[in-house]
């Protein structure tokens, strides 16, 4: 299994039915494609649509209905649509049980740089600080490190997208949790140790006796 | 002012009965060339749209071909360069842009990293807040997005009930570019799925609001249910043909 199935197939566990749950650009649309059977989840878009359903196939793409990234999708059977202002009040507001975000960098206190990185890539932070500021859960699906370099580091050295620690990372080595303020590691990823994951690590991880591997 | 730009403004709001006694008010449409005309160098421009769905394309090939200059634009995002308002960009008509995402436009981004183009990134939920404040006679608004974060410099923080809020002030600007799925020809408008976007919001908050329409209807064809900006905030409407 490829690393981004792992990240996707691992996040897709955190979903409870009747959900609203908005996915972020990237791995984090992946999770859409492994919904556990016998739930039913509302996804937004933050382009103004709840009930945003697979790609259409080709010929049947609408030039009016597309995600946050401008590709189209399907609108599934009790979708409504709407304006910027409530799109972004469902997200401020509380109204998202949770959100799945890529990442740059977290922090040993869950903090979570995503946006940008000074003189090299401005992309902009779009949706993604509204989102971690009033999510209820924000989860960042995430490679573990960049080039051979950790991610989950001491303290973020790029701009931070909220003071809010987010709730889990999960990453294709392991599922790391932010209890009390610290970083714990829950769960490696099946044949990974829990020795190759503090290689790969930078911030100190809290480690529990027992850490059970992801079932996916 | 030009000698267009005045006769266009006695046209403006063009009402009166139609169809006998009935009391119903048109306005008359005006050619996407004379309504890129109003737009004088310099302008602020409001643009709707999402990386370039719901966006009033007809007016933005205009604005380039007649090349408007040093235009201040704020809207979501700069779409894709060939599309939208990527075309202002690659068109290199903008001095500053306000914008929530750059990122699927590296030409936004080459042109801000060479200081050829200001660049104001502002969260997109503040942005449409920011909007929406202007239109609605407010003056700013309260948000926990961006506390603690390089979005806070320079802004006021307000504690409210024991919780930290930035003061986000309004945005306005001299005209809104909206796009509209119907339009009737007293200018409600209605919009389609996920081409509403920014668009209703900056309606409210343009000084003059030029809308583009995928179909223009008779009035009353619009039910009043389906009617999401009302007429007396459209000031021209783009006709067809």
């Amino acid at each position: 299994m490829d690393a981004q199935t792992i990240i996707a197939k691992r996040i897709a566990q955190e979903l409870r039915d009747h959900m609203l749950v908005n996915l972020g650009i990237g791995i984090p649309t992946l999770v859409a494609n492994y919904v556990p059977e016998g739930i039913s989840v509302f996804f937004q878009s933050e382009n103004g649509l709840i009930g945003t359903g697979p790609i259409p196939e080709a010929g049947m793409e609408h030039p009016l209905l597309t995600d946050a990234g401008g590709r189209p999708v399907t609108a599934l059977p009790g979708a409504c649509t709407f304006d910027s202002s409530m799109s972004f009040g469902l997200i401020r507001g509380g109204h998202v049980d949770m959100t799945v975000l890529g990442g740059l960098q977290v922090d040993a206190s869950g903090r979570l740089a995503n946006w940008m990185i000074p003189g090299k890539m401005v992309p902009g932070m779009g949706g993604a600080m509204d989102l971690v500021t009033g999510a209820k859960r924000v989860i960042v699906a995430m490679q573990h490190t960049a080039k051979g370099k950790p991610k989950i580091i001491k303290k973020c050295t790029l701009p931070l997208t909220s003071v809010r620690p987010v709730d889990l990372v999960v990453s294709e080595l392991a599922v790391i949790g932010f209890p009390d303020g610290h970083a714990t590691l829950l769960e490696t990823a099946p044949g990974v140790t829990v020795a190759q994951v503090t290689a790969a690590t930078e911030a100190e991880l809290a480690i529990p006796d027992k850490v059970p591997e992801m079932r996916l | 002012m030009s000698t267009l730009r005045g006769a266009l403004a006695q046209n403006k709001h063009v009402r009166g009965p139609v169809g006998g006694k009935r009391d119903l008010s048109v306005m008359k449409t005006l050619s996407v060339k004379d309504a890129a005309a109003l737009i004088p160098d310099g302008a602020s421009l409001m643009i709707g749209g999402f990386m370039g769905v719901g966006t009033p394309d007809p007016l933005i090939d205009e604005l380039v071909r007649q090349g408007k200059r040093n235009l201040t634009i704020i809207a979501n995002d700069t779409a894709m360069p060939g599309r939208g308002i990527g075309k202002l960009i690659t068109a290199e008509l903008i001095a500053k842009t306000i914008a929530s995402h750059i990122g699927l436009n590296p030409e936004t981004q080459k042109q801000m990293i060479d200081g050829r183009m200001e660049v104001d990134l502002v969260p997109q939920g503040t942005l449409i807040e920011r909007i929406r404040a202007a239109g609605c006679g407010l003056g700013g608004v309260l948000t926990p997005t961006g506390v603690g974060t390089v979005v806070e410099d320079g802004k006021q923080r307000i504690e409210v009930n024991g919780k930290s809020y930035l003061l986000e002030t309004p945005l306005r600007a001299d005209f809104a570019l909206v796009h509209a799925f119907l339009a009737d020809y007293s200018g409600n408008l209605s919009y389609a799925l996920t081409g509403r976007n920014f668009n209703p919001v900056m309606a409210m908050a343009g000084d003059t609001v030029i809308v583009t329409a995928e179909h223009i209807v008779p009035v009353g064809v619009i039910s009043p249910d389906h009617i999401v900006t009302p007429a007396p905030l459209v000031d021209y409407l783009v006709g067809h043909g």
